[in-house]
């Protein structure tokens, strides 16, 4: 597929590999924020094949893996709603809540469905008038806009038994948290391509400037996580904090103005909770009050009901903050797999923990 | 959950509410809707995700790695 093969070739990646090797002098600590680059990394063995001056750590990018056990429980409780019929994006219905899944729901007779994109449960709602019909709206920046037509259409065809639960996360706020925390060993970021394709990087090089911290916006394809990488070690050997923007054939400075305007108009920024992190201030998105009567969250009395978390050796807080890796957990691959799981980030095909065991990463290489 | 693949836009139904297109993914092809590319036309490449086209496919620069590769003393 053009715009894709391309970005695969190996010969063009062992020399941008030499390259990386021949610019590294010193020990540096980078942090790929995307999922979806975790999984290139890994699916492609560049985790192995980098020099041993780069460490990666893989980062919170997985919107899945952050969302909190306790709106994942609002869904399981509007999923057993005999009224109700639950629509999510695939990867939620396996991610564990408080006591069980959105899938164990929906074995239990709950109406629970999965769809392609937020127009499609829209769809569902005006083809079945007599359901209320909710969709579990997630996501980072990328999908918002999407997420946010799908209001914008219902508002406008005065479909009124069409309703979001959301969960959406901002990846700055997250950056900068990362960026501050005592703990850090991030040394310079690979930013998320198709989130900066939607906001741009104009955010992004505030945070570079406050931190002192180089950033590339990177591609998925192994070129652009080779180049990206190339880019930033170079950065940093120089003394250079700057953002530069590797995937220029989809990234603009100022993002997609349409993208960004449709957020805004439907979205509020609000303080929204990390699964395994906690609470991180202005970095999440709700409905702003014109569209309160499809907010879920608002309209059904979901509120917070959430049991405390049992115990678990499960370590996704710390991995999602890239403190440690997937293999340091002592459930991982045993009582943590795919089919049953402890922690989101096994779930989702952008976890880390999945990525680790579906490319057989046993023993961590860095 | 960000993924974005590219496709080739095929055809276009500009009646329709968000400027739904027919998008071609290697063998497949899907509807993907190009209201927030308004000046994405038949022929150009977009990255879609859910649903929608996020961005047009600079084709300048497309090559930039290669360009870079190039005075690396790439092929």
């Amino acid at each position: 597929m053009r715009y894709l093969d391309e970005y695969r070739d190996g010969d063009a990646s062992r020399k941008l590999l030499d390259a990386i090797a021949a610019a590294a002098t010193r020990p540096w600590t980078v942090m790929e924020v995307c999922g979806s680059q975790t999984h290139s990394f890994l699916k492609y063995g560049i985790d192995q094949m980098l020099p041993s001056e780069v460490t990666l750590i893989h980062g919170p990018g997985c919107p899945v893996c952050v969302t909190p056990a306790e709106i994942i429980d609002q869904a399981i409780a509007l999923a057993e709603r005999p009224d109700v019929t639950l629509v999510s994006y695939g990867d939620m219905l396996r991610v564990p809540g408080t006591a069980k899944d959105l899938l164990s729901v929906k074995a239990e007779g709950g109406d629970v469905r999965m769809v392609y994109s937020s127009l499609d449960a829209l769809k569902l709602a005006r083809e079945h008038p007599d359901r209320k019909v909710v969709f579990f709206a997630i996501g980072f920046e990328t999908t918002a806009p999407a997420n946010a037509m799908a209001v914008v259409v219902a508002e406008r065809e005065g479909i009124d038994n069409f309703f979001m639960l959301t969960s959406h996360v901002l990846v700055p706020p997250a950056l900068e948290a990362i960026a501050s925390s005592p703990e850090n060993r991030v040394q310079g970021f690979l930013a998320p391509g198709h989130v900066c394709t939607v906001t741009g990087y104009v955010d992004y090089e505030r945070l570079a400037g406050k931190y002192r911290t180089p950033m590339v916006v990177s591609g998925f394809e192994p070129l652009d996580l080779l180049q990206a990488t190339y880019m930033l070690v170079r950065q940093l050997e120089e003394g250079r904090c700057e953002v530069e923007n590797q995937y220029a054939r989809s990234v603009k400075r100022e993002g997609n103005e349409q993208a960004r305007a449709l957020m805004e108009s439907v979205f509020e920024v609000v303080d929204h909770g990390w699964r395994g992190i906690g609470v991180i201030p202005r970095s999440g998105l709700r409905l702003k009050g014109r569209y309160a009567r499809f907010d879920a969250g608002r309209v059904f009395d979901i509120a917070a009901t959430t049991p405390r978390q049992a115990e678990s050796v499960c370590i996704a807080g710390l991995v999602l903050q890239g403190i440690r890796k997937p293999v340091d957990c002592p459930a991982f691959g045993i009582d943590c797999t795919p089919e049953h799981c402890l922690g989101a980030p096994m779930v989702s095909s952008e976890g880390a923990c999945a990525a680790y065991y579906h490319y057989a990463r046993q023993g961590a290489p860095r | 959950m960000c993924l974005g693949i590219p496709g080739e836009i095929i055809s276009i139904d500009e009646a329709s509410d968000l400027r739904t297109a027919k998008v071609r993914f290697g063998g497949a092809t899907r509807d993907a809707h190009l209201n927030l590319v308004p000046d994405a036309q038949v022929g150009d490449y977009v990255i879609v995700h859910v649903g929608f086209a996020l961005s047009k496919v600079d084709t300048d620069e497309a090559g930039n790695v290669f360009e870079m590769l190039r005075t690396l003393g790439g092929p």
